[in-house]
């Protein structure tokens, strides 16, 4: 009997250090910031079919590829990309799999940082807010939201001397050696973090109406805003300067769309529908129905990215870290688990806290309009949820110290490839491909936190490698898979010492339809936000981010775009020789155990 | 909240609940899985041996 349990928690903590090496800020920070930039229930539609359609798929082709890959001495896409296809050609598009993860190191290394910042400021005692404008301005102030370097000062409350810690602790645990802290963490930390967040759960699904001055902010309405398909929004006429409404060329009326308010209560919508019709002159009611909101490409981008961002496929990660597994090491229930643990966390905990406490503590509108960034909104949010928990201090603490701990796994994850790549094509050891790797980032990670104001560099940065490079590194590797490896003969691979296989449907969606759904988003995505044109009936509107480079030049943009460009040439240019990469195919299929 | 906005809700949570209470249950109920599921939680193999040298 004693052995059985031993047996039992041994298995259990198995899987909780499968899933808690997957969980991180993607989870509990990037996802509600997301939901709330697109709104609600139609991006749930667009995120759950990105999931079956794209991110399940492209991660059992990742997995399998990696595993493939390892056989033939590679541990990074380039090597492995030209390894398992024989073609040579196919170095060059892994390039992007190691730019992705270094870039996005840049970036997440200093979001690790905020999170350090409020776990010592909750011990500090100072985070005891009593108005939302307070909990968003401590947060504007510690990462410089209002103007570029204002972040630079070293003290308690400005993000610097944490990312110097942050950083400094990064590379002294991947270089000294990690095994077993991170192992100590996915088992018992992780399951705290998600405890922690589940009474954080409950105190937010209690919270009622925390303002009594302000009765439509409530829990009830947070949840619509999060999971209503359908929107109501409140619309104005445009206009010009002197006051007077504008018109279109046919005299007809222009309406303010980017200005227009949601509106999602009951009671909200009738008194909104009552001043429309009363002022039909000045207001007007707009419902967008999910279909209409499902046009929007910018939606189904963001969805797959965010996919891709949680599950770490399109990254470059886990194709470097399942290169290190055995030959009959189970890939597809390994992804399975860590892909629904991932889900459970993030839609079944991070979205239900800090969207629905967002809309009870700042209201839909001014949530929507906060500016805060991709990853600003929880760090807003919850310290208001926390200031209305009691014992609120120790779990504001306690959440954002674990989540600080989750998130050095991952970044500790992210580092894997970029360093797998330098020892792969320079052909030199760990630690000199950690210097090398520390030197980039640390620059990378100091520009993110210079240019500040407004999150800008950040948002640019994640913008562009979530939406785009992870898109086309996710199409790379199905269409490898499904069309140059063959389908038939990559399942094969992948069921080798699997305990559940791959639904037999799967072979015609990775083959099929999820390089097409992958074409359809980018192709639509370029099409209207990059281009401009819209379909019939809608508006065309560029995408903020296109806007920043070509319509109104930002050099902050401009930076982001070129630590991209600098790091493609340098992957280019070093990728491994085509000679010693056929010398190795040979070598392993003499031996039999090539794929 | 609407009636379409408790049934997203739900279909979303109950769904990725039960994915992830299934892949649980599998892990648990097959032999020697435990040996042969990963996630990132590994010292990749080149560090260990890298290490070792070091050490020596």
């Amino acid at each position: 009997m004693a052995s059985e349990k031993e047996n039992w928690s041994s298995r259990l903590g198995v899987i909780l250090a499968v899933a808690g090496s997957a969980v991180g800020l993607g989870n509990f920070l990037r996802f509600p910031g997301q939901v709330a930039e697109f709104g609600g229930g139609a991006f749930m539609i667009a995120y759950f079919l990105a999931f079956v359609l794209i991110g399940l798929p492209v991660c059992w082709v990742e997995w399998t590829m990696g595993r493939a890959g390892g056989r033939f001495g590679y541990n990074s896409a380039p090597g492995i990309f030209g390894a398992i296809t024989k073609m040579m050609g196919a170095r060059f598009l892994g390039v992007v799999a190691f730019v992705v993860p270094v870039c996005i190191y840049m970036y997440y290394v200093v979001i690790e940082a905020w999170c350090l910042a409020y776990a010592v400021n909750y011990l500090r005692g100072v985070m005891d807010f009593q108005r939302p404008e307070e909990a968003s301005n401590f947060f504007g102030s510690l990462v410089g939201i209002e103007k570029d370097g204002s972040a630079f000062l070293v003290d308690f409350e400005h993000v610097t001397v944490y990312f110097l810690a942050v950083f400094l602790l990064n590379f002294i645990l991947i270089y000294r050696g990690i095994s077993k802290g991170i192992e100590w963490f996915c088992r018992y930390a992780m399951p705290t973090l998600v405890i922690v967040a589940l009474i954080i759960l409950v105190r937010v699904l209690t919270l009622g109406t925390p303002d009594a001055e302000h009765p439509d902010r409530n829990i009830d309405t947070g949840l619509g805003f999060m999971w209503n398909p359908s929107k109501v929004f409140l619309e104005e006429r445009a206009a010009g300067e002197d006051g007077a409404y504008l018109t279109d060329d046919s005299g007809a009326p222009l309406w303010d769309e980017a200005g227009r308010k949601e509106v999602v209560a009951a009671a909200s919508v009738e008194k909104a529908r009552a001043l429309a019709a009363a002022n039909p002159e000045t207001y007007r009611i707009v419902k967008k129905t999910v279909a209409q909101q499902l046009k929007n490409p910018d939606l189904w981008l963001a969805a797959a990215g965010q996919i891709f961002f949680t599950l770490s496929v399109g990254f470059g990660v886990i194709i470097t870290y399942s290169s290190y597994l055995r030959r009959r090491d189970d890939v597809v229930l390994s992804s399975l688990a860590a892909s629904s643990a991932n889900e459970f966390c993030e839609v079944g905990i991070g979205g239900l806290i800090s969207i629905p406490a967002g809309v009870a503590f700042f209201g839909v509108t001014s949530l929507a309009a906060m500016g805060l960034g991709t990853f600003g909104v929880g760090f807003t949010v919850l310290p208001m949820v926390f200031a209305e928990m009691p014992a609120g201090m120790f779990f504001g603490f306690a959440f954002f110290f674990l989540l600080f701990l989750a998130a050095v796994t991952s970044s500790l994850s992210m580092l894997q490839p970029g360093i797998a790549y330098l020892e792969d094509s320079l052909r030199i050891n760990r630690r000199q491909s950690i210097s090398i790797l520390g030197f980039v980032t640390a620059i990378g990670g100091i520009l993110v936190i210079y240019f500040s104001a407004g999150l800008r560099l950040l948002d640019t940065l994640d913008f562009w490698v979530t939406n785009l490079l992870m898109v086309v590194l996710a199409f790379i590797q199905v269409v490898l898979f499904g069309w140059v490896i063959g389908t038939k003969k990559g399942l094969v691979e992948a069921h080798k010492g699997s305990a559940i296989r791959i639904p037999r449907f799967f072979a015609f969606v990775i083959k099929f339809v999820t390089p097409t759904a992958l074409l359809v988003i980018f192709g639509s995505w370029v099409y209207s936000s990059v281009l401009g044109y819209g379909a019939a009936g809608s508006t065309p509107t560029v995408s903020a981010k296109v806007k920043d480079l070509f319509i109104e030049p930002s050099a902050v943009s401009w930076i982001a775009v070129l630590m991209i460009v600098l790091l493609f040439l340098f992957g280019i240019l070093n990728v491994p020789r085509k000679t010693e990469l056929r010398q190795t195919i040979q070598k392993v299929e003499e031996k039999g155990e090539g794929l | 909240m609407t009636v379409g906005g408790w049934l997203v809700m739900l279909f979303s949570v109950g769904s990725v609940t039960a994915l992830f209470l299934w892949c649980l249950w599998k892990v648990l109920t097959t032999k020697n899985e435990t040996e042969r599921i990963h996630g990132f939680e590994g010292e990749p193999e080149d560090f260990r041996q890298d290490r070792k040298d070091s050490l020596r």
